[in-house]
């Protein structure tokens, strides 16, 4: 009988197993995700079971074929991109500039949690978590380092839903009340031409740059091609609802079914949280702190509040920068103007991605 | 004088706040427009009567779109 095979380690991934559900259900923590990862952790804890086991088990075999083979962080991209209107970035390149600074947050936590005694692999997952984007976190730590995908992912999870919590406090320290009022000016408009030469010129420039982050980044551009094309609504829309859908089930759930209590209850384990917050508060006020160095050399000023929407958490870092615009002048929508560095967030994490994988893999 | 209200930003209508002939004072909420899941609240530009509503509660609009003129 399983009963008798519980151990202790196993009680307590069933505690954090139903914190998690909790968290989803009653406080809406990014129920999408977190409910079927809670459900993972608690059947991969179940003793006796042979979910996970290489080979055979049902689980396993989700996460082999789904996120080992890397297939199912792919398909979300497709649904992003499909989802993603490149309007508001296209209309305004410069702030691509605040998307970039962001990724510091990435590179000063590798090399952060290389200190800590992290493998380098470790260390570049770790420091992913800082884009606050779940699919390429899962993407990179599956190649990397695939005994902390579990806590990785939680925590990328986590800060993006914990982002108008963690934000606003840094962006309120860095900027002034006059600086929150900066009422920007609107870019030009996009046509749709632009818009649908985008994906494709945007897809042969990243991965002429940096191959490895080709399977992230060609879904993605395929994905937005569908939407800006007009012709094919059908397969815009199977990609941004139903696929996206079925392909959440199973990355939830093979995400959950990683999380051990030998792999996950593990003092190292603090750290990739610890460090992760860490990655996730340098991106946001490297981006802001960049708004406002730009700010020096044009007197087409940026609100700096903008650059903290750099880290890639679509779009919860933008509707905290509108919040707080609005808090400092209610007629002040700086939403769409935050989508620019929030979506080049998106792909500045994935380009981080590439580049760990070049080097270290 | 006529002034337009224009749509701050891309979005839904979420709500309707006033009614043709209602008498607003600049900074009164006049629509409720829904971008990205947030509801974004326009306001009015300046004090008078609303003579003109444009739109209804679920109409897709642009930016810069006029919502409704106030006299």
């Amino acid at each position: 009988m399983g009963v008798f095979a519980v151990t202790p380690g196993m009680l307590v991934m069933w505690l954090i197993s139903l914190t998690l559900i909790y968290l989803a259900i009653s406080k809406k923590y990014e129920p999408l995700l977190l409910l079927p990862i809670g459900f993972g952790i608690l059947i991969a804890n179940l003793p006796l079971t042979d979910l996970m086991l290489p080979g055979e088990g049902l689980v396993w075999r989700f996460y082999h074929y789904g996120i080992e083979w890397e297939v199912i962080p792919p398909l979300i991209f497709l649904g992003l991109g499909a989802l993603t209107d490149f309007g508001p970035l296209l209309s305004q390149p410069r702030l691509i500039f605040l998307g970039a600074a962001a990724q510091a947050g990435v590179y000063i936590t590798f090399f952060a949690a290389t200190s800590f005694g992290f493998s380098l692999q470790e260390a570049a997952t770790i420091g992913i978590i800082g884009g606050a984007d779940g699919p390429t976190t899962i993407f990179l730590a599956a190649k990397l380092a695939p005994h902390l995908l579990g806590a990785c992912a939680v925590a990328a999870y986590s800060y993006m839903a914990l982002v108008p919590i963690i934000q606003p406090p840094i962006m309120r320290l860095l900027t002034t009340q006059n600086e929150r009022r900066i009422r920007m000016k609107k870019g030009r408009k996009i046509g749709s031409r632009e818009k649908l030469f985008f994906p494709i010129a945007a897809s042969v420039v990243v991965i002429l740059l940096v191959p490895a982050s080709a399977p992230l980044i060609s879904m993605f551009m395929l994905g937005n091609l569908f939407r800006e094309s007009k012709v094919v609504e059908r397969l815009t829309d199977a990609a941004q609802n139903s696929l996206m859908n079925i392909v959440t089930i199973f990355l939830g759930l093979s995400v959950g079914a990683t999380m051990n209590s030998e792999n996950f209850l593990r003092k190292e384990v603090i750290f990739i949280f610890f460090l992760g917050l860490f990655a996730f508060m340098i991106g946001t006020a490297t981006g802001v702190i960049l708004a406002k160095i730009m700010n020096l050399f044009t007197s087409d000023k940026i609100n700096p509040l903008v650059g903290g929407a750099g880290v890639s958490a679509v779009p919860m870092a933008a509707r905290v920068v509108q919040k707080m615009g609005a808090e400092a002048d209610k007629k002040n929508h700086l939403l769409m103007f935050a989508m620019g560095p929030n979506i080049a967030g998106v792909i500045g994490t994935v380009i981080a991605a590439g580049i760990f994988l070049t080097l270290l893999q | 004088m006529a002034q337009e209200v224009l749509a701050a930003l891309a979005g839904n209508i979420y709500k309707v706040s006033v009614d043709v002939g209602d008498t607003v004072e600049e900074d009164d909420e006049i629509f409720v427009v829904e971008a990205l899941k947030m509801e974004i609240p326009i306001y009015a530009p300046c004090d008078g009567t609303i003579s003109k509503i444009n739109v209804k509660k679920g109409d897709a609009v642009e930016e810069d779109d006029v919502l409704a003129i106030i006299e």
